[in-house]
C-alpha cells in the first residue's frame, strides 16, 4: 500500500509528476491551477530528483520549452488553464506534428475569452477536436478525483512515449481545487541515461543526426506523414478506450458524464433511485479515444440517455454519433462556470425523459 | 583535354589539399539565393563545432524562414522549431542537459518579431546558450516583407514606398538591446561579406560556443547579412548597399564582453 495524503487535485498533479520520473516542468501561472507550479517549488523537485522546474515568460514559452524537453528525450509536462491552453494551441500542434511525447493539464475554467475562474468544461471540443490546426489528436484523460490527477498524470506519461504523442490530463477548476485523500504511487527514478533513437541528443560518432521537425514542403511526404499519424490514431482508439460504469445494471436510463460532472451525476442517480427511477452513469475516462461502442451498446438497451457537462453540449455530440440515432439522446449542462447540483441534473432529466413522455 | 585532365587529377590530389568542407554540414545544395549569407555563416558555425570537437554534444535549433531547412544541411542532431519560439525550445533542451551545447539560429522576423518575448526572456534568465542572429533586414523567405529590422525607407514588398517610420515604426535594434540585460555574456555583430569578416565572424561564432561552458550566460552573434532577392540587386551591388546602409545603423563589433559592455569610442 503507497503512502496516503490529503492533497488539492493541483498538488496531486505536481506530487505524481515527481514520484512519475518526470524531468521537467514549464509553466506560467494563472487560476485556478497556480498550485501545480506552487507545490513544485515548494518541494525543490531538483533537490528531490533531479526534475527541472522553471517559470515561463509566457503560455507560449512553456509549451515549447517542453517541445525542447521533449525533442531532446526528455519526461516534460505543462499546466495551465484554459486562456493559457489557447496561447499554447500552437506548441501542441507543433508536438503532435513532431511526434513528440508530454503531458499537458488543462484545468478548466469558464470561457469564452478570459471568462472566469470557476470551473468548466466548455475546453472539451479544443482537447479531442484538435484545437490547434492540423489533422491531430491528443489523448485526452478526464480525471474525476483527486487520486485520478495524481494517477492519470503516470498514466498520462506512459501513453505519451508509448505513441509518441501529446497526452492532455482534462480537469476543472472543481477538481483542480477540491482536496481528497490521495493514495499516491511508489515513485519511478528519472530516465537519466535516455538516449532514444529519435531524441536529440547530439551527434555521435557511427549514427546518423537525428532531426526533430514537423514540416515537410512535399505534399506527398506530408500526406504520408498525416496517414501514418492516423494509423497511430486508429490504433490508439482501438486500445487505448477507457470508462466505467456506476449502477448500470438493470436501467432505464443512461447518464453520460465525465470530471465533475460524472461526480455530481453520481448523486443524481442515487436521488433518482430513491424515486424509482433506475439510471446508470457511463462515466468516459479517456475522451479521445470516445468510448462510442459501449455507448452504442448501451443505446440499443436503455430508453434515453442524457449527457451532463459543465458546457452547452460538446461531448453530447460525440454521444450521439456513437448512438446513430438508436435511442433519444439529450444533453443539460450549466454554462460559463456555474455548476449544476444533482437535484438539477435530475429535474432536468425529468423534464426531458419523464414529464414530456 | 586529356592532358589537361591529367593536370587537374595531379592538382586534385590529398597532399595538396588547403581547404575541406568540414564533415559537420552534409552534401545536400544549398536551397538559399546566389550571393546569399547563410550558406556561409551554416558553414563557419559547424567548421566550429568540428574544431572544439562538440559535435556528440551540439543540438540546433531552427527557426522559422530562409534557414528553415537548416537542419537539412547541417549534420548535427537537430530539432525544428515553431516561428519565433527557438530560444525557448532550446531553453526546454538546455535545462535538462545543462552540459550540452545549445544554439539557436534565427532570422530577424523569426528572433526580433515574432520571437521577440521568448529572446528577451532566455536572454535575461541567462540561458547558456548560443544565439545565431541573421539579420537581413527582410523577410525573404516569404517574399521580401518589412521586418522589423527594415531600415527607414528601405522597400519592402509590404512598404513598397519605402518604410515610414510615422507609420509603421522604427527598426529595432534587439542587439543593442539584449546587451543592456544582465543575463548575456558575450553580445556582437558580425558580418560575412568580405574574407576578413568572415574571420572575424568564425572567432566570435567560437567565442560564443566556447562560452557554454563558463556557464556565465547568453552569447549572441547578430550577423548583418544581405538579401539579394528580398532587396532585388545582384549580390555585389547588395553587399555595396549593405555596407552603405545596414552598417551605419546596424554597426559591427562587439558590444558586451565577458558579461560587460564595451564602452562606445
Amino acid at each position: 500500500m503507497g503512502e496516503f495524503k490529503l492533497l488539492k487535485g493541483n498538488e496531486a498533479i505536481a506530487e505524481a509528476a515527481i514520484r512519475a520520473g518526470a524531468d521537467a516542468y514549464f509553466g506560467y501561472p494563472i487560476t485556478p491551477q497556480s498550485e501545480v507550479m506552487e507545490y513544485l517549488a515548494l518541494q525543490e523537485p531538483h533537490k528531490r530528483t533531479g526534475m527541472v522546474l522553471l517559470q515561463a515568460e509566457s503560455e507560449l514559452g512553456a509549451i515549447n520549452m517542453v517541445y525542447g524537453a521533449a525533442a531532446s528525450g526528455k519526461k516534460a509536462m505543462t499546466s495551465s488553464s484554459s486562456p493559457g491552453i489557447s496561447l499554447m494551441m500552437e506548441g501542441i500542434s507543433y508536438l503532435a506534428g513532431a511526434e513528440l511525447p508530454c503531458l499537458i493539464v488543462n484545468v478548466v475554467r469558464g470561457g469564452p475569452g478570459l471568462g472566469t475562474i470557476q470551473p468548466s468544461q466548455a475546453d472539451y471540443f479544443q482537447s479531442v477536436k484538435g484545437g490547434g490546426h492540423g489533422d491531430y489528436h491528443m489523448i485526452v484523460l478526464a480525471p474525476a478525483s483527486v487520486q485520478e490527477m495524481s494517477d492519470f498524470v503516470k498514466l498520462g506519461f506512459d501513453l505519451a512515449f508509448k505513441y509518441l504523442n501529446p497526452v492532455m490530463i482534462l480537469s476543472d477548476g472543481l477538481i483542480g481545487q477540491m482536496m481528497e485523500k490521495v493514495e499516491l504511487f511508489e515513485s519511478i527514478p528519472r530516465n537519466t541515461e535516455s538516449d532514444f533513437s529519435w531524441a536529440v541528443t547530439g551527434k555521435k560518432p557511427g549514427r546518423e543526426k537525428h532531426r526533430i521537425t514537423s514540416l515537410d514542403l512535399d505534399p506527398l511526404l506530408m500526406e504520408k506523414h498525416n496517414q501514418e499519424l492516423q494509423k497511430k490514431y486508429k490504433r490508439i482508439r482501438d486500445e487505448e478506450v477507457r470508462y466505467e460504469l456506476i449502477d448500470c445494471d438493470n436501467i432505464d436510463f443512461l447518464f453520460i458524464a465525465y470530471g465533475s460532472s460524472a461526480r455530481i451525476c453520481q448523486k443524481a442517480i442515487k436521488l433518482a433511485a430513491e424515486k424509482g427511477i433506475r439510471i446508470g452513469l457511463l462515466r468516459p475516462i479517456t475522451l479521445y479515444p470516445f468510448p462510442s461502442k459501449i455507448i452504442n451498446d448501451f443505446a440499443s438497451q436503455v430508453k434515453g440517455i442524457l449527457t451532463v457537462e459543465l458546457s452547452s453540449g460538446q461531448m453530447v455530440e460525440d454521444v450521439r454519433l456513437a448512438v446513430e440515432g438508436k435511442v433519444k439522446t439529450e444533453h443539460y449542462g450549466r454554462l460559463g462556470g456555474a455548476i449544476h447540483s444533482p437535484e438539477e441534473v435530475l429535474e432536468a432529466f425529468e423534464k426531458l425523459f419523464i414529464k414530456k413522455s | 583535354m586529356r592532358d589537361e585532365l591529367r593536370v587537374s587529377e595531379e592538382i586534385i590530389s590529398e597532399k595538396n589539399i588547403v581547404y575541406k568542407k568540414t564533415e559537420c554540414m552534409t552534401d545536400a545544395i544549398l536551397s538559399y539565393c546566389p550571393g546569399c549569407g547563410h550558406g556561409v555563416i551554416h558553414r563557419l558555425c559547424m567548421e566550429v563545432v568540428e574544431e572544439l570537437g562538440i559535435l556528440a554534444e551540439t543540438i540546433g535549433v531552427g527557426a522559422v524562414g530562409c534557414s528553415v531547412l537548416a537542419y537539412d544541411f547541417m549534420n548535427i542532431d537537430m530539432v525544428g522549431s515553431a516561428h519565433g519560439r527557438a530560444p525557448a525550445v532550446a531553453t526546454g533542451i538546455k535545462r535538462c542537459w545543462p552540459d550540452k551545447y545549445v544554439f539557436t539560429y534565427q532570422g530577424d522576423g523569426d528572433l526580433a518579431a515574432i520571437g521577440t518575448g521568448e529572446t528577451i526572456h532566455a536572454c535575461n534568465r541567462g540561458e547558456n546558450i548560443t544565439i545565431i542572429f541573421v539579420n537581413n533586414g527582410i523577410y525573404g523567405m516569404t517574399g521580401g516583407q518589412m521586418a522589423p529590422t527594415t531600415l527607414p525607407s528601405m522597400k519592402s514588398s509590404t512598404t513598397p514606398f519605402g518604410r515610414d517610420v510615422e507609420l509603421m515604426g522604427h527598426p529595432i535594434k534587439i542587439t543593442e538591446l539584449v546587451a543592456a540585460l544582465p543575463g548575456t555574456y558575450y553580445v556582437t555583430r558580425q558580418a560575412v561579406h568580405t574574407p576578413s569578416a568572415v574571420r572575424k565572424a568564425k572567432k566570435a561564432i567560437r567565442t560564443a560556443f566556447e562560452n557554454q561552458k563558463l556557464k556565465k550566460g547568453l552569447s549572441f552573434v547578430e550577423i548583418v547579412s544581405n538579401c539579394n532577392s528580398g532587396w532585388k540587386m545582384e549580390p555585389v551591388a547588395a553587399n555595396k548597399w549593405m555596407e552603405e546602409n545596414m552598417f551605419p545603423f546596424y554597426p559591427l563589433g562587439d558590444i558586451k564582453i565577458d558579461g560587460k559592455q564595451v564602452k562606445e569610442s
